[in-house]
């Protein structure tokens, strides 16, 4: 299939090659560079008459004018099959711990390992039966994959309308062996492996439709699921400056979202945030099926000291992962962190390239590249009637914490949800520091929406009345507008803060955001009386206590009632029944 | 078998070019001149044409300077022969010693394969609350010290690091005052360190070029040392220095700058070498303390703002002190919990406190009313700073809790702190 062509290397800048060549080579195609004994993996990313530039995937050292190159007339791909799940691999899709095997503590350039494991075996039920028609994306039959059947499909890059002529019958079989054997519209024969090649730039489109998301994806933060909801198939995003929180939340959400697969990619950002991830995962329990969490989680790390260009790779390699198992019927979460490392990424190499630079020196196309890798999250309904979702959640670390900047604009244009962080919430110890009342979101939460209206309005005059004490003081603030911002701070402090590190408040299902928030709604609804600030204010400190300790007590517990109860009890002392 | 080339075409900068052939992308090279010898190192080839950054400076670099390519990157030696060692930022002895040429290695090697870390575990005591209580240091992290001149943020990282328990310290100064050189190296020597300790060191007056080797040649050596499974812990001074050098080089090489003269590559760049910072499963480890001088005071400036994205904190070192806010360690979580059951209440009560202290402040400069909450927020507020933030204190980790709890139940009612009452049952101080 493939055709492999020469060229000569020109010019070494960075990690940008020039080479010439002098049969036809494609966009995007993928060369190796050789020098000695090593083959350096790179891809062409422009075309200037028989001179091609290629990004390479590894630091550059010691190559020569006049090395060898091989294009391979391939784009830039991964593997797909069973055994992903679980895999901890670098931005080209080489499994990380394989690698370790073979080369200890430091990655070698140039090694260049196989994806999915070839000795491994999987027990396959056939579903498609021979003289069926099928096309490209569907089901051959299934192989378990942890708790999921995992789909055989007809491969993504068949045309048309295919003819069954034999499929492999029950039994255990190798990712490099036949599924079936398909014939297309013209006679020619096509074997459908169990696995296949998919280029990551290409979005994945074999899908009957591309719904509206309307189902919310419970993260069981808080603040999220009810301010700011995300929904299965949206898109959203989270920038902030450094140390506001956008990865804690990320391995939060990572951990407790309610979807089928979780697909982590660490895109240019520290490898010890995943190292946490990769070493404590196998240990952890999925909520959900009892499980290891690993099982429904894979994990792209491309930290920031590996290779730049393999890192603009890896979020293009998450999404296609992804892609893949919504073509099953799952419900995908891809968590990218941090894509500000990626636009970066490209700035470097458009600067090499000696583009004419937007603005801050990223690349003029910056934002339709944004645009389109978001555009890859979505639900679909499959042609078998399944729905399946890719939700995407990227992190942006803006310079200097300035919204304003390109990469954090570009993307507020094209996410269903906002979630900025702020430097004074975090500094002010208010975790998850989202913005309460700059964030937004187009989805539909968990909790009833008259009352998070209610409980927003609250917020805001709290903040307002908050502002305005600052110049009159509070001796120049009524009792009234005292006790509303005491309420808004009380919703602040219980319910959109959340201790990510405790183990019942850490995560807060469904059922009981709507209850516990039916109960503060409650609170700021109630009209009260007190005698003075000093009073409405130690009543506050009080209820803020109770009600963070009944946080942090698992909600089919005896205690749960019990506090609840006090609360009530707290609040009937102080209610204005005027 | 080494060739000498003579034609140099252009001189600019710090870089030269020279027309050659058969040369490896970084490789290294001598410059001879009337002006001496230099080395140099390729950072870019075009056809025949190749760039080379001088160590030393192009200064007094003549068109007819002979140009030896030596067929190798940039190396630094390896023995235990370095410990008590100081040499310049290319690897020459400063001090009077030998030079050292066994096991020559190439520096800025790549990256750790994640698969390989672990998750850091231990607790680098410094006996300061601000870090101990409020931002635990851990063995491997990489963290900054945001800092304005004028701070003493150099005797602040011979402090710790003559505190913590380590095996070999590595010191690289960028631009180091001399005079803040002979206060490192009479430190370590003062309290019986230097024989654990490499010093590579850039002053101000040495050329810009052999600034921009120093994080990569202490760091190779570090790698090195953990290896040997011994627990390294690097200090670099300053980065700020460092990332100046780069953007004058990057302005020589004609490159878009993306941010006040930075190159687009800045974070990558500061990132390749934090991310050496490691605790490998099987060997020793890495701890990395720099230092990022903040111009005109702005954490947003393009250095401290792209270092902050990739330490595992930072300490921000203002009027003498560890400032709260601001002031992290991400790792803190790993450790404070296996420290003692009241940490991290202590630790998150005391800061929030001390936050709703500072806008009392704000209140009371406005010249309202205080009320009862206030002056209770004022009384802790000039306990919390004296007794806690001073620089001066010097205790254990278990000492400053215990001080912190007293702090609090001396100025307010357990009730009032919004510490869970499981804590507060069990650590307030009876009266
Ligand atoms: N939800 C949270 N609960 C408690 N602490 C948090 C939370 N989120 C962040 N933090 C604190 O803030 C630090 C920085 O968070 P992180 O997610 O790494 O920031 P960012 O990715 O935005 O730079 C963490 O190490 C932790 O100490
Ligand atoms: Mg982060």
């Amino acid at each position: 299939m493939t055709t492999t062509h020469l060229g000569k290397i020109k010019g070494v800048n960075g990690n940008l090659i020039r080479v010439e060549f002098a049969s036809p080579v494609a966009q995007n195609e993928v060369g190796y560079a050789r020098t000695g004994n090593l083959r350096l993996k790179a891809e062409v990313i422009r075309i200037r008459g028989t001179v091609a530039e290629l990004q390479v995937f590894e630091d550059t050292s010691d190559l020569h004018v006049g090395d060898t190159v091989e294009f391979t007339g391939e784009l830039l791909s991964v593997e797909l099959g069973p055994g992903l799940l679980g895999s901890i691999y670098d931005g080209l899709q080489n499994p990380l711990p394989e690698l370790a095997a073979e080369s200890g503590f430091f990655l070698q350039r140039g090694k260049y390992l196989a994806s999915l494991d070839r000795k491994k075996t999987w027990a396959f039920t056939p579903v498609a039966t021979v003289g069926a028609v099928v096309q490209a994306g569907d089901t051959l039959g299934t192989v378990p994959e942890g708790i999921f059947q995992h789909r055989i499909m007809v491969p993504f890059n068949l045309r048309g309308k295919l003819t069954v002529e034999s499929v492999a019958a029950v039994g255990d079989y190798r990712v490099d062996q036949v599924a079936a054997v398909l014939v297309d519209e013209r006679g020619g024969k096509h074997d459908a492996l169990f696995h296949q090649r998919w280029p990551v730039k290409l979005p994945i489109k074999l899908f009957a439709e591309r719904l509206r998301p309307t189902e919310p994806l419970v993260t069981k933060v808080r603040i999220v699921d009810t301010f700011f909801p995300v929904a299965r198939g949206g898109t959203y995003c989270i920038p902030g400056p450094f140390g506001a929180g956008k990865t804690v939340l990320q391995q939060i959400t990572s951990r407790y979202a309610d979807v089928d697969i979780v697909i982590i990619a660490a895109c240019g950002e520290r490898a010890g945030e995943v190292v946490e991830t990769l070493r404590e995962f196998p240990h952890l329990e999925d909520p959900r099926t009892g499980r290891s969490l690993m099982e429904r989680t894979l994990i792209i790390c491309n930290t920031s000291s590996m290779p730049v260009a393999a890192r603009e790779a890896s979020v293009y390699t998450g999404v296609t992962l992804a892609e893949y198992y919504r073509q099953m019927g799952l419900h995908v979460l891809l968590l990218a962190d941090s894509t500000s490392r990626w636009a970066q990424a490209l700035r470097e190499m458009s600067g090499r390239l000696e583009e004419i630079p937007g603005e801050e020196a990223f690349p003029a196309y910056l934002e339709s590249v944004i645009a389109a890798f978001y555009e890859r999250g979505g639900v679909v309904k499959l042609r078998d009637g399944g729905i399946g979702s890719v939700t995407i959640g990227g992190t942006v670390s803006p310079a200097g914490g300035n919204f304003e900047e390109p990469v954090t604009q570009s993307t507020l244009k094209v996410v269903g949800a906002f979630h900025g962080l702020s430097r004074e919430r975090s500094d002010a110890r208010r975790f998850p520091a989202i913005q309460p009342l700059d964030s937004w979101s187009k989805y539909t939460g968990v909790v009833p929406d008259e009352q998070v209206t209610f409980a927003r309005g609250m917020l805001r005059r709290g903040n307002e009345v908050n502002q305005m004490m600052k110049v009159v003081g509070e001796e120049g603030t009524s009792i009234d507008d005292f006790v509303t911002y005491l309420k808004a701070e009380y919703l602040d402090s219980v319910y959109l803060q959340q201790d990510a590190y405790h183990e019942v408040d850490s995560a807060t299902s469904s059922e009981r955001q709507q209850y516990v928030f039916g109960r503060i709604h409650k609170v700021l609804k109630t009209r009260m009386q007190f005698a003075e600030k000093d009073a409405a204010r130690q009543f506050f400190q009080r209820l803020t206590q109770l009600t963070r300790d009944w946080n942090r007590v698992a909600m089919d517990g005896p205690e749960f009632k019990e506090l609840e109860s006090r609360a009530e009890q707290m609040l009937a002392e102080v209610t204005s029944y005027a | 078998m080494l060739k000498t080339y003579q034609q140099i075409e252009q001189i600019a900068g710090n870089v030269i070019v020279v027309k050659a052939s058969d040369v490896g992308y970084r490789e290294l090279a001598q410059v001879t001149s009337a002006q001496g010898t230099s080395l140099a190192q390729v950072i870019r080839l075009e056809g025949d044409r190749v760039y080379l950054q001088v160590f030393t400076g192009s200064r007094g670099v003549a068109t007819d300077a002979q140009v030896r390519f030596l067929g190798h990157p940039m190396q630094v030696p390896f023995s235990e022969a370095l410990l008590g060692r100081i040499f310049t930022g290319s690897g020459q002895p400063r001090d009077r010693g030998p030079a050292i040429q066994e096991n020559m290695t190439a520096i800025g090697g790549p990256s750790v394969n994640p698969a390989k870390r672990i998750i850091p575990r231990n607790m680098v005591r410094t006996g300061i609350p601000m870090i101990d209580v409020f931002n635990t240091l851990v063995e491997s992290q990489k963290l900054p010290i945001f800092s304005v001149a004028g701070e003493p943020y150099n005797p602040l990282l011979a402090r710790i690091a003559l505190q913590a328990e380590v095996d070999v310290i590595i010191l690289g100064g960028m631009g180091l005052k001399h005079d803040d050189y002979l206060y490192f190296r009479d430190v370590l020597e003062e309290k019986g360190a230097l024989a654990r300790s490499v010093m590579f060191v850039h002053t101000a007056a040495d050329p810009v070029v052999e600034c921009l080797m120093v994080p990569d040649i202490a760091l190779a050596v570090a790698e090195q040392f953990a290896l040997q499974k011994k627990r390294v812990l690097v200090l670099l001074t300053d980065m700020t220095n460092f990332a100046d050098a780069m953007k004058e080089i990057a302005i020589t090489m004609e490159q878009i700058p993306s941010n006040r003269g930075y190159p687009g590559d800045l974070y990558s760049q500061l990132a390749a070498r934090y991310e050496k910072a490691v605790d490998f499963d099987t060997a020793g480890s890495i701890t990395i303390l720099a230092v990022t001088t903040m111009p005109g005071d702005d954490v947003t400036h393009p250095v401290p703002d792209n270092t902050g994205y990739i330490t595992e904190g930072q300490f921000y070192l203002r009027n003498g002190r560890i400032e709260p806010f601001g002031s992290l360690s991400r790792l803190k979580q790993l450790v404070n919990d296996k420290t003692r059951a009241d940490h991290r209440t202590i630790m998150n009560s005391m800061i929030q406190l001390y936050a709703a202290y500072k806008e009392t402040l704000e209140k009371q400069a406005m010249g309202f009313r205080m009320s009862v909450w206030d002056q209770k927020l004022l009384k802790y507020g000039v306990r919390f700073e004296k007794e806690m933030m001073d620089l001066s204190v010097n205790i254990p980790l278990e000492q400053a809790l215990d001080l912190g709890w007293q702090i609090l139940a001396d100025c307010f009612d357990a009730t009032e702190t919004g510490i869970p009452s499981k804590m507060t049952d069990k650590y307030w101080p009876k009266k």
